[in-house]
């Protein structure tokens, strides 16, 4: 029993937490909101350079053979800065749905994503758009119980805009064919289920960057706005409030962590797992976004306070793979299932 | 990170389950608020000091077996799988046994510890007063050092001492420089209740027993040998105590753990009912999900402890969050038993409704004993996050 991260992960998560501050600032996702792509080629070379593309692919494609433990910290990073990029969507979901295909062309896919020569989107139908569809050169999309692989030159997109001006959502209009098939049957359903599975630990995991992010920016402005010829951090009601941000999150983060420790260890119940890490943290997140927008008074609605960068990123986080209706009830089926799985001494094993 | 248990772990938990099958009441207890209970509850801590059970974390040599902090989480969840009784002597063993443990002197240690694990000395905590309760640092009550400069004499009012009806021992803070303030001047002192000089007026509690009380001092006399801590130095010693009682040890996951298997349970046999209000089933998931966070997140900071790690301001969340769990719990278990909620256990018409009334009741006090909820989220915001005193 060992629920401590090694010096080599907190480093590393140390170095890139460095990295993403100073590259990804506010000013710097203003800038990107404006161009059409909304997206940093040269950021995506940076994290190609760094080896994160390659993280968790095997050593013999040109990647570092890391798993979602390694990885988990670093998602939290990239929502510390509400990161615009799909790194997580790269790295978490599309590298190991890749890896665990039977197909031919894998090794050739994965050293090409980890060199940051190729991109990938990943379309399940729990989302129902597929974001960042724009600039992948490869889809990889669900229809029903069968994965198919289609080029992008292959697909129609209708850009769907969201509330969140770093978010770019495509509908696609495509053909599943047999030529573009790459998994079917119980092969896909599992491999479908397993990358929602990492799809939402991705969410969770930036969901709890993001509320840290939300209480360091309100922490200070409640010490550097003055009311009443005082800080206004200095009143107990709005210290409270962020009090009961640090409290869900604090007890988030181990549910998190659980999360990717079971899925890099194939649990049986990884997927309840997730879906509570899920829950907790984008719970955690949006009592940030709530209570940060509230101490913020009326700066906190302004376009101008950076504030809704992060907001935004919890809001709409909470939604995507797969909502708190669709975890919470599997974590229901779960605890309902049966007393021997709950309770006192069931949660290790 | 490897979240399975090791082989000396799983056998630690057959040890301890298999102890416990054969040796916990099959009679439940009557509860410590009486009498009969106190006694009762004192006989099962000896009990369990012969397994050498009572306190697993403690030295060998005092009666402990040098467990590490996961293994004192597995032995928790083994006893509250198992029913136990309740610790009757929780004020001893999980906040002054640690607190002696870092400040007693070898002849304390040796004097107090053994008399604790053992049941014979069961403890009390002497820290409010009428005029000082979130707000510690009023302390009035003065132990005053006689010419001969060996006995503190001791005036003065402390009150919600909880167990002090039937304690045996009771340690608190004094004012021992009466030009002091706030927290400066303080002394750790520990007590012994059957001086002369002292007065014990028990507090009915909500539920009609006497769970704590007020205890009066009039020119009581201990010598300067029981002082824990230097003097003046109070207040840091119960610093540690109140890290100990917000933070690992009074608290562990297991209780929760248990609450909310049992709501879940409460709710399956009820469902019907219950889901006449789609709020209740909403409330038992987050019940367990909140549970299990508890213990994750307790498991994660055990094994960074374990491996030599500090406790840091975030453990001040912990309070909170169990006790506000735990209130919710039984909120939630008195929606779904409805109009049989009120039942006292004995009334002819309450069946199945268990101790949740019981439960509800003591949950009222979680939010308010230990330092309140308030103080707490205070904490929070000044120690773990940084926001301005004034």
């Amino acid at each position: 029993m060992d629920f401590t991260f090694t010096e080599d992960q907190l480093l590393f998560q140390g170095e890139i937490k460095k990295f993403l501050v100073n590259e990804v600032t506010p000013e710097k996702i203003r800038e990107l909101w404006e161009t059409e792509s909304g997206r940093s080629d040269e950021l995506w070379t940076q994290f190609a350079e760094l080896g994160l593309l390659g993280m968790t692919a095997p050593e013999e494609f040109g990647g570092l053979g890391m798993n979602e433990v390694d990885f988990v910290l670093i998602a939290q990073e990239c929502g510390f800065v509400a990161l615009p990029e799909p790194l997580v969507e790269t790295v978490l979901v599309a590298v190991p749905l890749i890896n665990a295909l039977n197909d031919d062309r894998k090794g050739e896919w994965l050293a090409a994503i980890a060199s940051g020569e190729m991109k990938v989107a990943t379309g399940l139908m729990q989302n129902e758009l597929v974001a960042d569809a724009h600039i992948a050169d490869l889809l990889i999309l669900q229809y029903g119980d069968e994965l198919h692989a289609v080029a992008r030159e292959d697909v129609t997109l209708t850009l769907n805009e969201s509330v969140d001006p770093s978010r770019r959502l495509f509908d696609v209009e495509w053909k599943p064919e047999e030529s573009n098939a790459i998994a079917s049957g119980d092969e896909a359903k599992q491999l479908i289920a397993a990358t929602l599975n990492r799809g939402a630990l991705g969410a969770a995991a930036q969901a709890l960057g993001l509320t840290q992010r939300m209480i360091e920016m309100s922490v200070q402005y409640t010490a550097d706005r003055q009311q009443f010829g005082v800080a206004i951090g200095t009143f107990q009601a709005v210290k409270h409030r962020m009090a009961n941000v640090a409290v869900p999150l604090e007890y988030a983060k181990a549910v998190v962590h659980r999360a990717a420790c079971s899925i890099a260890n194939n649990h049986s119940d990884a997927g309840v797992h997730v879906s509570h890490a899920k829950v907790a943290a984008c719970d955690a997140s949006l009592a940030g976004a709530k209570n940060g927008i509230q101490v913020h008074g009326a700066m906190g609605y302004t376009w101008e306070v950076d504030m809704h960068i992060f907001m935004k990123k919890a809001w709409v986080l909470n939604n995507t793979w797969g909502d708190s209706a669709f975890h919470k009830n599997r974590v229901a089926e779960f605890a309902l299932s049966g007393a021997e799985k709950i309770g006192a001494g069931a949660t290790f094993v | 990170m490897d979240l399975a248990y090791t082989d000396a772990q799983k056998a630690f938990r057959d040890e301890i389950r298999n102890w416990l099958a054969a040796n916990v009441p099959q009679q439940a207890l009557k509860t410590f608020d009486t009498e009969e209970g106190f006694q009762q509850h004192r006989e099962w801590e000896a009990k369990l000091n012969e397994g050498r059970w009572g306190m697993v974390t403690w030295p060998s040599e005092l009666g402990g077996r040098d467990a590490t902090l996961i293994e004192w989480l597995i032995f928790e969840e083994e006893y509250w799988r198992a029913s136990a009784p309740l610790r009757v002597n929780q004020n001893g063993i999980f906040l002054l046994g640690p607190t002696l443990m870092e400040y007693g002197t070898d002849e304390q240690k040796a004097d107090i510890l053994p008399k604790m694990a053992d049941g014979t000395e069961v403890w009390c905590q002497g820290w409010s007063e009428p005029g000082a309760g979130s707000d510690m640092a009023a302390i009035r009550a003065k132990a005053e050092l006689t010419n001969d400069g060996k006995h503190y004499i001791i005036n003065g009012q402390k009150t919600w001492s909880t167990r002090a009806v039937w304690a045996d021992q009771c340690f608190g803070m004094f004012r021992t420089d009466p030009d002091s303030q706030r927290h400066k001047g303080l002394s750790f002192i520990l007590v012994p209740m059957d001086l002369e000089g002292i007065t014990v007026r028990p507090i009915p509690q909500l539920d009609g027993l006497p769970g704590f009380a007020e205890i009066f001092f009039d020119n009581v006399k201990v010598p300067v040998e029981r002082r824990l801590g230097g003097e003046g130095e109070g207040w840091g010693v119960a610093m540690a105590t109140a890290g100990f009682e917000r933070g690992l040890m009074l608290r562990s996951p297991a209780r929760f753990q248990t609450t909310a298997a049992r709501l879940v349970e409460l709710y399956k046999q009820n469902q019907q009912s219950a889901d006449r209000d789609p709020a209740i089933k909403d409330a038992v998931i987050r019940a367990y999900m909140d549970a299990e966070a508890y213990a994750l997140t307790t498991y994660q900071t055990a094994c960074r402890l374990d491996k030599g790690g500090k406790i840091g301001a975030e453990s001040s969340t912990n309070k909170i969050f169990w006790s506000e769990l735990d209130q919710k719990m039984h909120e939630t278990a008195m929606s779904i038993l409805s109009a049989r909620a009120e039942l006292l256990p004995h009334a002819p018409a309450a069946q199945g409704v268990g101790s949740w009334l019981d439960g509800f009741l003591f949950s009222q006090s979680g939010p308010i004993y230990a330092g309140t909820n308030e103080v707490q989220r205070n904490i929070i915001a000044e120690r773990m996050l940084g926001m301005p005193r004034k």
